[in-house]
Parts: C-alpha cells; structure tokens; sequence
C-alpha cells in the first residue's frame, strides 16, 4: 500500500510534456492579459487593414474594426482556456494547440500594438510571403539535399554567389531571365562540388559547406567592392521582375493580394514546393533519394548507385537555392549588397528541420519566419515601444525557439552527413 | 537434381587474411545447401562475392542461365551451366541471385511495398509510383509462399520475424531462383525459426535453392540437405544430416575435439547481491524501454536474460551499471542502495560488467593494452601514488594478467585495437574478473568470438560462479542462456514475462514468451519445464 502511495505521489509531481505545454499555455494567457490587457482605456479601437496598400486588382472590401480591449480578453480567455485542458486532459495534436494559442498571442499583440491605430493586416500577410520566399526555396534545397543524406549548410554561400551572378549577368545581357538562368546555373556548380567534397572524397560535409560560406562572403564582397560598386550601372542595376497578378485568382479579397500578385520568383517557390513534393514522395526518384538518405548501404544491394542518387539530390536542391539568391537580386531590389542573404539560408535550415524534412512542412514554417521578419518592420512603422534593435532580432528569436525543439521533434534522415563507403 | 550453381576455385584475400582459399562449392535444383563455420571462416566473404558485393582474385562462378535457349556452346559451359562475372548486385539480380543480409537491408520509414519495390520500382509512365500495382504483386508472391505481411504497413511497426519475410518476398519480387540466407535464425525466436524453416521448405517445393549460411549445428541438422564446412577460408568437407552428427560438425568446424556440453557444478545460491525493483528506464528516444523490471541474483548463481535483442536489456544494463539514468524504482547491490548512482560508485561496490559492445563501451582502443587492463583501478594505489600514475606496476600487473588469462597479443604495449575480437574480449575479462567483484553483469559476452574464446568466456564465468560471485548474464543466444544459467527470466519489451529455473526449460515455453504470450497463456500451450535436456553449446 504504501509503495502505490508513493508511486502515485511520484506520477503525480512527474510533468510530462504534455503538462508543460499546458503551463506555457497558462502562462502566456497571463502575460497576455498582465502587458496587453491589462490598463487599456475603454473605447479604444484597433483598426486591421484589409486591402492591401499597392494598387490591387483585389475586390475592394471593408476593414475590420475591433474593441481593443475585448479583443484582448477574447484571446486571454481562449489561451487560458486551452491551457487548462492541455494541463489537465492533455491532447494528442498539441502542436497544432500551440499553433492555435501562438496565433492567439500573436493576435492580441497586434491589437495592442496597433491600438488606437490602423494596421494593414493583408498587407503584412502578403509581405511575409514575399519574404519567406527565399527562406523557402533554402529550405527546399536543404531537403532534396538530406533527404539524400547529405547535410548542406552552404545553402547560405550558394545564395549569396548566385544573387551576385544573378545581377551582373541581368544587368550586363539587360535580361532577368538571363540573369535567373545564370543563378540557377551558379548555384547547380557551387553545390556539385559541395557533392564532390561529400559524396566522392568523404571531406566532412560541415568542413566543405563552411569554405563555400567563407569563400562566398569574401569573394562577393570583393567583387562587390572591387567592380560592381564603380560601374554600378553597367553591372549593378538590373531591375526587377514586375509584379504579376494571375487574372481573376488575384480579385478574391485577401487571398488574391496575398498568393496571386507577386513576382515570378515567388511564383517559382510556390511551384517548387509542390514539384519536390511530388518528387519526393510520388516518383520511382524521390522513392531511391529517401532510401539512399535513410539506408544507403540497403539501396546499394539493390543495385542503385547511391552516389549518382546523392549527387543529382545535391545540384538538383542547388538549383533551388540559386532561385533563392537570385530573388535578393533581381526578384527584389535590383541590386547586390554585400552579405545581403542576411543568414536566411540557415533559417532555411531551421525551416527544413522545423518543417520535419518535408516540402509543405517547411513551407509552412518558412511563412512563420517571413511573418517574424514582416512583423518586426511594421511594428518599427507603428513605432512600439520596443527599441528597434530587439524587433530586428525577431526572426532570429524565432529560428532559436523552433531549433530548441519547442513543438515536437523530428528524426533527420538516418544517414543524413554520412558519406557512404561500398 | 540438375545443378543451377558452381563455384570453383574462388579466392579472395584482403589485407592479412586469406578469407576465402580456392573454394569449390555446388548448388543443385530445389536443395538447401547449408554453410557452416565459425564467425570469420570466410562464409559471409563467399556469399558476398556471389552477390556480386566483393569481387574474386581467382575462381569462376557458373550458374544455369535464366534463358536456357542462351547457352552458348562454347566451352565454358558444362553440365548446362555457363561461367558469368558477377560484378555487381545488379548482375546477381539480373542472374536470378538475391541475398538476405544477416542485418536485413530495408529502410524501417518505408513501406513494405516501397521497400519491396526499390530499385525494380512499379510505375506509371516511368516516373510515378504505382503503389497498388507493386501492392498486387507482393499479395500474390505472399499467397503462392505462404509468406504473410500487409504491403502498406511501415517496415519501421513490423516484428523482427515479419521484416525477413519483406526481405524474403524482395528476393521472390525480383523473381530470385537462388536465395542465400546469411544467418537467417540470429534475431528470431524459436517460433519464428520454425516457421523460417516451413517457408524455406515451401519454396525449395517450388524449384528454389537456397543457401543457409550459419554456425549453429541444430539448425543444420534440422534443415539442409546438404553441408559444406568452411575453416580459415577452406572448405573441410561436404556432407548430409544423415552422414554426421553434432559433434563431428563441430570438431570439423574447430579443427578439434570440442566439448559440446557445458558441466556445471551444482550449487545453492546464497545471499542476495543483486535486487531490482520495479525498474523504469528510457531509451535514446525517451521510450519507456525498461518498464518495471524485478528481479533478484544471488551468490554462486546465474541469472540469464533471454529475448530477443533490443527489448530493453541493453538499457537495462546500462541503468544497472550506472550508464543510463533510472527514472523510477530501485537497485540494490548487497543491500545498499545504487540507484543512480554514478558507474565508479558502482564498480567500487565490487560489480564487473562485461559490456554489449566491447570496443564502444569495453576498451579504449587507441590505447594500448596494458592501460585497458587497468581501467577501473588506475587510479588507486599501488597504480596511482598521489596525482602519479604508477607506469612500472601497471605495465607488471598487465603482463602478468595477461599471462593468465591467455591474452594472445605481441606485447602489452601494443593497442587495442590491433587485437582480434576473442583476445580483446579477454582483455576485458581479465580486467573485469581479476578484480574481486561480488557481481559481474555480462550482456552477450560472447558475440562474434571464436569457439576457443567462447569455451574459455564461458568457463571464466562458471568459475566465478564457484568462488561464489553472483552473475547477470544477458544474450540473445538462447542455447548460451540455457547452457550457463540457474535460472532464466525472458525479457520482451521491457518486462520480464517470467523467471523460471533452467534445469529442465522447455525451450518452446521460453520462445512463446520471447514472442510476447503472457505466461499463463504460455503455460496452456507448452509446460515450463520438460524432462532435463542436453544442451550444446553454441558458437
């Protein structure tokens, strides 16, 4: 008897993870209503933009205009609310939980933030996934990569050269596509030697991957400084792709905006992300890639070259991430600035691992990534009172907190950084 | 019976070792060929080199074509065979050869369809997978075999017994005619050995040959239709069940008379060194792998851990030798609590652990041998005077003790790792064992060793056992837990099903609890304990 009591005790005092989430549930809930919620005069509205702020082809609609206090307190009760059923039933798609009370922080952030002000909400939306877009496209080629079992962290350096090829060659030949085509090129040599480093003479694949990033942040910088800053407008001044908007799709009110009136290059990470998807998991190749990432030796019995498999794996995701430079440049500014990836090709690693090694998944978290980016300027415009450099820090924050395995792991490909010995 | 198969003359040596020394070897129609030999006689080079993994330096490989209106009259051909170069397992494949790896060759997130399939893929237009196609087609090959598994379950939810049915119907997909087994029983429980045993005899009815490479002598009386022996790379000899028996197997395979029983004294235990209660351990991937465990072990007795691997006796050990944390329950070593307790702490309670992995976790193995002897006690005097080591002492106590306990190396100066997989077993046992410890915990002290190093391991641990030393041995081997222990718990995902005395067992009670059956089931199909049965020693 008094071992059972005892036992009992223990599973008691014992939290499981289940538990925990229903405490951070709790306690932003609390948070929320102690700095949002909390002292707010009464009668004071939030204003969301539901058009967006460019000439749109979209429907026009109304805005939305919420009770900032109210509004709060909604988002209070629901997060307080899920957080004691978490604590005390515990559900199985607790993830999805955490989605729904981080939206529900999130939100009520918004409404405080912009209290008393308007705040374009499609517009935001549509800007995080404009900047998603090369987070996406990194973490695309991260995963046609490691699914084949090779890691790549050169993704960075690969979109950094690729952004400056990008340019040079749009801005020289006076055509994107060109320049797109010279990117994509750029990027499939970069990463075949990445391949040859990994798969052909087993270098340790985080050693190669780090010389290309060393090799890529020196060299476009003296390029940069060297050529492209003096004839800037013979090498550095490529323009953009227009935006264009898909007939009808881009008159629905807040999607149209959203997914339908963007630059090629976004369209091309919409597409890719299908296509590897498709890829991946629907062809007699993406079957042979995820064996030879999971079990090479297995796939070598049964007469698949595994180092064909992971060389075209490699170039292939390359390809992908020298779109991705390539939006830097000729998708969004026109122009090259030194370092401008800005590390987005290793948030597109947390994307890939965050996005558990599947196309949707990672797009879906690289959105994430895009909205902290998006968030943290627009709050700079709605001048909150939080110093510009910790906004800045936000994507990055979020990138930590994903790594650190907040919301359930994910198991890597098993062979993933091991080069295959016959 | 035509033969489909010849092997002549085939070669293959690799740096230092001739593993295989002008092998001649025929397979005929519908037979069972087994290949016996100890662990390293060249069984598995041989296959591999038929498997087109290894190429040969000399010898020739002959095989019946697959169209027989293509052979050549040339002189290569005899009996109806032609000579083939296998250099690949795609040429193998091509020529009707598949392979069962010892450790099986499929991607456990996978579908068995998928698994089936890779590399042969069913498709539609030649880009996308035809799923229900391959599906059809892997239902058809399990009707005709008698080989049942669902094509859309993930390989990763699939018992050990049912993955070699995937690797089997992969063969049978690629419509293999010649199917070598390597080491086919090692993982599988009695039960699954038997019904290994009726699919193979299913499909030698249906024209198949098949290759049975193993060392356990029951097997290979039970099975093949034929045995060749392999020693050191040579074949010593080609014979039937009928024509021999256990033991002149065995002294075939040594190279001498070997003892196959074990003679154990007959002592009664006496106080309780060991207790565990209501364990609970995880494992690497936070997985309840140890779930409330009990059980005690006693001096001068033998506690075996039989099931099949990785149903939580490695980390079972692991939390008993204080190298995974416990997260509930208790360990008591001569009644003193060690619960979590640190592994010096443990060792110095006077526990020796022979560990799984003797070069991960039982040597260092860039270091050389006389610092290994000294692992556990390097730092006490009279190795360690102070912060000084004592190098003289140490590099004395380790000549001696490998003197004693027949280490064959050049000199205790040499690495670790140079050492062959008995002499570095022994090292560890002579670290181990010269200490006076009141418990030694061995988890499969004897994988992968020579028959002379099996004998010696088995009777160090027996001789403990006399000078009174409780023992907790952990195998997969049934026939060694059998053999060694005075009683057998069998563990099956992290309980223990139940603990019976080995005198006597029955071995298909013990199988049916390996498999999982609750004991009181169990015991409705087949008694504990039978009539007291000789029990050959396993190599």
């Amino acid at each position: 008897m008094a071992t059972t009591a005892v036992r009992a005790q223990q599973k008691a005092f014992t939290l499981g993870r289940s538990q925990w989430l229903g405490i951070v549930f709790l306690i932003a809930g609390l948070l929320t209503f102690l700095f949002f919620g909390r002292g707010l005069e009464a009668g004071i509205k939030t204003k969301f933009g539901l058009n967006p702020g460019f000439a749109s082809q979209a429907i026009p609609i109304p805005d939305l205009v919420l009770p900032t206090q109210p509004t709060i307190y909604a988002m209070v009760l629901i997060m307080l609310l899920l957080g004691v059923l978490q604590l005390v039933r515990g559900f199985r798609f607790a993830d999805a939980l955490l989605g729904v009370v981080a939206l529900c922080f999130v939100f009520a952030f918004l409404t405080w933030a912009a209290r008393g002000k308007s705040f374009n909400l499609v517009g935001m939306l549509g800007s995080s996934l404009v900047r998603a877009t090369p987070i996406a496209l990194a973490a695309l080629c991260g995963i046609m990569c490691e699914r084949s079992g090779v890691v790549n962290i050169a993704i960075e350096g690969i979109m950094l050269i690729s952004a400056q090829v990008a340019v040079v060659v749009a801005t020289v030949t006076k055509n994107l596509y060109a320049g797109l085509v010279a990117a994509i090129l750029s990027g499939a040599i970069i990463s075949a030697f990445h391949a040859a480093m990994a798969v052909s003479f087993k270098v340790d694949q985080i050693v190669s991957a780090t010389a290309i990033n060393i090799f890529a942040t020196g060299a476009t910088s003296f390029i940069s400084a060297r050529f492209l800053e003096k004839n800037t407008n013979l090498l550095n001044n490529s323009g953009t792709f227009r935006i264009i908007s898909i007939p009808l799709l881009s008159k629905i009110p807040i999607l149209g905006p959203i997914f339908f009136e963007n630059g090629l290059i976004v369209y091309l990470m919409l597409i890719l992300t299908v296509l590897v998807h498709i890829l991946l998991f629907y062809t007699k190749w993406g079957l042979r890639v995820r064996a030879v990432g999971e079990h090479p030796r297995a796939a070598d019995t049964l007469g698949i070259n595994v180092y064909l498999v992971r060389y075209v794996s490699v170039i292939l995701g390359g390809m992908i991430a020298g779109i991705g430079g390539a939006y830097f440049t000729i998708g969004s500014v026109g122009r090259f600035d030194e370092i401008m990836t800005a590390g987005k090709g290793f948030i597109g690693l947390a994307a890939m691992i965050f996005g558990k090694w599947a196309p949707f998944g990672a797009f879906a978290s690289s959105i994430l990534f895009g909205f902290a980016d998006s968030l943290q300027i627009k709050l700079q415009i709605l001048r909150v009172p939080i110093p510009s450099e910790f906004l800045l820090m936000a994507p990055y924050i979020v990138t930590m907190i994903v790594l650190t395995g907040v919301v359930g792991r994910a198991e890597p490909p098993a062979a993933d950084g091991q080069p295959y010995e016959k | 019976m035509p033969l489909v198969l010849e092997l002549r003359g085939i070669t293959k040596a690799f740096p230092g070792v001739l593993a295989n020394d002008h092998i001649d070897l025929t397979l005929e129609e519908g037979e069972i060929h087994a290949l016996l030999g100890e662990n390293g006689a060249g069984k598995s080079t041989l296959m591999n080199i038929l498997y087109g993994l290894y190429q040969p330096d000399e010898g020739q490989i002959f095989l019946r074509p697959r169209n027989r209106s293509a052979i050549p009259a040339s002189a290569a051909s005899r009996d109806g065979l032609v000579e083939v170069k296998i250099h690949s397992p795609n040429d193998a494949i091509a020529q009707g050869i598949g392979m069962v790896h010892q450790h099986f060759m499929l991607v456990p997130p996978l579908t068995v369809a998928e698994n089936v399939m890779l590399g042969l893929e069913s498709t539609r237009g030649g880009i996308f997978l035809d799923q229900r196609a391959a599906a059809q087609r892997i239902r058809e090959i399990s009707q005709q075999y008698g080989l049942e598994v669902d094509p859309d379950a993930y390989v990763r939810d699939l018992p050990v017994g049912v993955q070699q049915r995937v690797e089997i119907i992969k063969l049978l997909y690629r419509e293999a005619d010649i199917l070598i087994l390597d080491e086919p029983t090692a993982v599988l429980t009695p039960q699954e050995v038997d019904r290994l045993f009726s699919t193979i005899k299913n499909l030698v009815k249906q024209g198949k040959s098949i290759i049975f490479i193993t060392h356990k002598l029951r097997e290979v009386m039970e099975i093949a239709d034929r045995i060749t022996v392999l020693r050191n790379g040579r074949v010593v000899g080609t014979t039937t069940p009928a024509q021999t028996t256990p033991a002149e197997l065995a002294a075939m395979m040594v190279g001498r008379q070997v003892d196959l029983v074990v003679h154990k004294e007959s002592l009664t235990p006496g106080e309780v060194v060991l207790e565990v209660k209501d364990l609970q351990v995880l494992d690497d991937r936070q997985h309840l792998a140890v779930n409330g465990v009990s059980f005690e072990v006693r001096e001068r007795e033998i506690l075996g851990i039989a099931g099949v691997q990785g149903n939580g006796q490695t980390e079972l050990v692991e939390a008993l030798t204080g190298l995974r944390p416990v997260i509930a329950g208790e360990i008591r070593i001569l009644g003193t609590p060690v619960t979590n307790a640190n592994p010096r702490q443990i060792l110095e309670k006077g526990v020796a652990h022979v560990p799984e992995d003797r070069q991960r976790d039982g040597l260092v193995l860039s270091r050389p041998v006389h610092d290994n002897l000294v692992l556990c006690t390097y730092y006490l005097p009279p190795f360690a005077k102070g912060i000084n080591i004592q190098e003289d002492t140490i590099i004395a106590t380790a000549s001696r003790l490998v003197e004693e306990f027949d280490v064959r190396t050049p000199s205790v100066f040499v690495p670790a790792s140079t050492l062959s997989g008995g002499n570095q077993q022994k090292v560890i046992v002579a670290r181990e064992f010269s200490r006076p410890v009141k418990l030694i915990i061995a988890a499969q002290p004897t994988r992968g060793l020579d028959v002379g190093s099996i004998e010696y391991i088995h009777q160090r641990i027996l001789q403990k056992r006399s000078e009174g030393t409780a023992v907790l041995l952990v195998s997969p081997e049934l026939d060694e837990i059998i053999a060694l222990s005075d009683r057998i718990a069998v563990m099956y995902r992290g309980r223990i099903m139940d603990i019976v005395p080995a005198k006597g067992v029955n071995r298909e009670y013990l199988g049916l609890l390996m498999a999982g059956v609750e004991a009181s089931e169990a015991a409705k199909v087949a008694p504990p304990t039978i009539g007291v049965e000789e029990v050959e020693r396993v190599f």
